[in-house]
């Protein structure tokens, strides 16, 4: 028999995650059992403590207000509007309420039964991901060891839901030139000349057993290393890598970096015990994609003027849409984007090098500060670095400071027309202020960690995150050790880095078209950097200083590799680093989207999942936070 | 020798309706009282000449709507009225499933069991559902009844008494959205709506007892 009504649930649900995602029966059938629900404004639904209901609940119309008491006061811990679900948990865990939920205005639900649900989630792997994640921002304890790594799974599904088509496959060649293992190397050059290809598969039984490009004949017959009248067996590549038909360029261009090859073979089943069927190079990716980060690395190396460099940086922002698009890990897009933006720095420095009249009078570290010094620079942002040059004699400080200050001039205009704008507030080694021999370096950190304004610790938060790009690295690592030195002398600066750290709480999380701040204080635009990536940024940099753990300016191996040294705390690390992924990530796709450095995300623009997605990051946020809070002592010093 | 006879007449739904109605033990338990909410869509507004073409229904039960408990059954009907399928959309010969009069009234008691029947305008429907068991020599339904116009005027506190109020004018008053309006199904779920806000609204008051929303029915004395 027909139902008009659960019709309409059905029509109402499948807008919002995580009913999106069921097949059409499924959630019909939760449909047409949906429980309809009136709340009078200031009623509760369930009480703190409380046993679960048969039911969690999806807001219908009206909003929904999650409260905990503590020391008899309410605290409002988030507000459901229209699709929120809430009231879930305590029915899978089989626990009692954690929360009220009371109506802040009049409210129709939609009361969805578990037994349903618990069905669906044993067939449905993405509802349960989903609904994993979303614990993650509703509980106690979020990181229970049972859902480790899985907290965020969801963004996983919600992205790949929508990015499927970008998701090209690779054409690789078809019917790839091959010779048997018995052949010579004089004869498969032959039939690689004859038909004019740059790499010869040696097949076996139809199924590839080992490689040879114009590479190994270069590098093992041209040298005298072995005979051409030796077996190809002799120089061949082997065993080769495998991969099914269906690879996706990204996946291609992923595994050539990883293996460091450029060819990869394709065969029926994607193991090399299975027929040859094709080969894909990495020349076919470069036609195909017209964007290859070793390529463009490449062209760095040989680019000749600005102009070039400004064109491989442009071309390395179509290469980050595609990477995002694609949906590839956002911790091997930064790797890439780092790297090329290393290289292009390094030429630029380069190329101003031979614009001088003279060679560097002494060795000097030219630096990268903030997001590029932590290699999480993806969008064209401004350029923030530094120079440091070796200790002079009095009579010959001038000069040389003259010298850097010239050269890095030159280098920041490079910089500036290759497309990273300079710094408004002049943090660039071209500032007499910042480059500065190496005792200079020394005694303005020491003088930042012992006189801790709130203007030092600002430049402490720019100036600890540097990275060597280019010169002498013993400066460098003198300049981190005497850092160390003064930190050691003065630990009372962390506390004052811990209250910085702790300037921006997260939200808790969005109402309608509004931020839901922790004051109450509502807007429509949302701070990306300072409310969400800065605090964890912050948060890494302060706990990796105090256990001096040196050479670690990424926000996530900074994580990594607290990890290691706090165990205990590896379940809350393990969230920030997936938190600071989807949130560096989220960024680079708002900066895409909206030509901008994707830091102001209007939320009215938002989907909800995207919300939900957003959501979930500030979890792990306060946590750390609160973690800082106590460890540092800071309530008593706000 | 007459009582035999007649008791030989009764169909076997009618017993079994009287018999769920006078004995159950529901009533003096509000959580427990299933409250069906219903609309007909009928060719107009005669009670001798016009018929009923759609029953629509939705339980509730402890202040909530059971989706899952619903029935919509379009009727078969020889009689014909172009001026109401402009209301209701219900075409003489349209794609619905229909049932006869006869089978669409027996699957609806057996549907309603003892549960008390809300409406707006409670005695047009039910009326047109008596005349329809007339017509199959039954006596008419035996459920308590209910009306959102009189629960409404129950709860105004300015004196309405004359006044007659539409559905929509209450969805107005309670701030019901209105989807599927003039589908029997549409208009029975939001009578199910507005008799939950009602009821919440009448708790206020006094606790919930049938018997007092009962008696906000002078109209309908049942």
């Amino acid at each position: 028999m027909k139902n008009t009504i659960a019709e309409r649930i059905y029509d109402f649900l499948k807008n919002f995650p995580p009913f999106d995602v069921l097949e059409k029966e499924q959630l019909f059938k939760i449909a047409s059992n949906v429980k309809v629900l009136y709340i009078e404004k200031d009623n509760f639904v369930f009480k703190q403590a409380g046993n679960p209901h048969e039911h969690f609940y999806v807001v219908k119309d009206g909003a929904i207000g999650l409260y905990r008491n503590m020391d008899n006061e309410q605290i409002l811990v988030d507000i459901c509007d229209e699709g929120d679900i809430f009231g879930l948990r305590p029915l899978i865990q089989n626990d009692l309420y954690l929360m009220s939920a009371k109506a802040n205005e009049e409210s129709v639900l939609y009361a969805v039964s578990v037994e349903i649900l618990k069905e669906i989630i044993q067939t449905n792997e993405k509802v349960k991901k989903f609904l994993i994640a979303s614990f993650s921002s509703n509980i106690k304890t979020p990181y229970a060891k049972g859902t480790n790594g899985q907290l965020f799974a969801n963004i996983e599904m919600q992205t790949s839901n929508t990015s499927f088509t970008e998701i090209r496959s690779a054409e690789f060649s078809k019917n790839p030139v091959t010779t048997l293992k018995n052949s010579t190397i004089k004869e498969a050059a032959q039939i690689m000349s004859e038909k004019r290809v740059g790499s010869i598969l040696i097949v076996e039984n139809r199924n590839p057993i080992g490689i040879i490009t114009d590479k190994d004949l270069r590098q093992k017959i041209a040298t005298g290393l072995f005979s051409i009248d030796e077996s190809v067996t002799a120089i061949m590549s082997a065993p080769v890598k495998t991969f099914k038909p269906k690879i996706t360029v990204a996946e291609a261009q992923i595994a050539m970096i990883k293996n460091k090859i450029t060819h990869l073979c394709i065969t029926k089943d994607g193991t090399n015990k299975t027929e040859l069927i094709g080969v894909l190079s990495e020349h076919d990716i470069v036609v195909m994609h017209g964007n290859n980060p070793s390529l463009l690395i490449k062209k760095v190396y040989r680019a000749k003027d600005v102009n070039n460099l400004k064109y491989i940086r442009e071309k390395t922002t179509n290469l980050l849409k595609g990477y995002i698009e694609q949906n590839i890990p956002i911790t091997f897009i930064s790797k890439i984007i780092s790297e090329i933006n290393e290289a292009i720095t390094i030429k630029a420095i380069e190329l101003s090098l031979e614009e001088m009249d003279k060679k560097p009078p002494v060795k000097f570290g030219w630096l990268a500060l903030g997001s590029q010094g932590r290699k999480e620079q993806l969008l064209m942002t401004d350029q923030d670095n530094a120079l440091v040059f070796e200790d002079i004699p009095p009579e010959k400080y001038q000069s040389t400071k003259q010298y850097f200050l010239q050269l890095a001039k030159k280098v920041t205009e490079k910089l500036n027309v290759i497309g990273f704008e300079y710094c408004p507030a002049d943090m660039m080694a071209s500032n007499p202020k910042w480059c500065l021999s190496l005792s200079e370096w020394k005694n303005q950190f020491d003088t930042w960690i012992k006189k801790p304004t709130e203007d030092a610790i600002m430049m402490c938060t720019i100036f600890f995150d540097y990275d060597l790009v280019y010169g002498d690295k013993k400066l460098v690592s003198a300049m981190s050790g005497s850092i160390y030195e003064s930190i050691k002398s003065y630990e009372i600066f962390l506390n004052f880095l811990g209250r910085n750290a702790l300037k921006n709480p997260p939200p808790i999380g969005f109402f309608r078209q509004f931020l839901l701040e922790n004051d109450g204080a509502n807007k429509d635009y949302f701070d990306l950097k300072s409310r969400a990536l800065m605090p964890l940024v912050d948060a890494a940099r302060l706990l990796t200083l105090s256990h001096q753990i040196k050479g670690k300016n990424n926000t996530a191996s900074r994580f990594k590799k607290l990890i290691k040294v706090e165990p205990k705390n590896q379940d809350l690390y393990l969230s920030c680093i997936d938190s600071f992924n989807i949130l560096l990530q989220f960024r680079t796709s708002q900066g895409l989207k909206n030509n901008d450095s994707g830091r102001y995300v209007d939320l009215n623009n938002l989907s909800k999942s995207e919300k939900l997605k957003l959501k979930g990051c500030f979890k792990p946020i306060r946590d750390v936070q609160e973690l800082l809070n106590i460890r540092y002592n800071l309530a008593q010093m706000m | 020798m007459i009582r035999f006879f007649k008791k030989k007449q009764t169909p076997k739904f009618r017993e079994d309706h009287i018999y769920k109605v006078r004995n159950s033990k529901k009533y003096s338990n509000f959580e427990d009282i299933r409250f069906v909410a219903l609309d007909t869509e009928t060719t107009g507004f005669d009670y001798e000449n016009d018929r009923i073409l759609c029953i629509g229904a939705i339980a509730i039960k402890n202040n909530k709507i059971l989706v899952s408990d619903a029935i919509e059954i379009y009727v078969k009907q020889d009689v014909f009225n172009k001026e109401t399928v402009k209301i209701h959309g219900i075409r003489k010969n349209g794609s619905e499933e229909k049932l006869s009069e006869e089978e669409a009234i027996v699957k609806f008691i057996e549907y309603l069991d003892d549960a008390v029947i809300v409406a707006h305008h409670t005695a047009f429907d039910v009326t047109m559902i008596n005349m329809a068991l007339k017509r199959l020599n039954v006596g008419p339904l035996e459920s308590k009844q209910l009306d959102t116009n009189y629960i409404h005027k129950k709860i105004a506190k300015t004196d309405t008494y004359k006044k007659i109020f539409s559905l929509d004018e209450l969805c107005e008053i309670y701030n019901v959205k209105m989807h599927d309006r003039h589908t029997a199904l549409g208009d029975a779920l939001i009578t199910a709506y507005l008799f939950l806000k009602q009821t919440a609204k009448y708790k206020k008051n006094n606790a919930l007892n049938l018997f007092d929303l009962i008696n906000t029915n002078y109209h309908l004395l049942k």
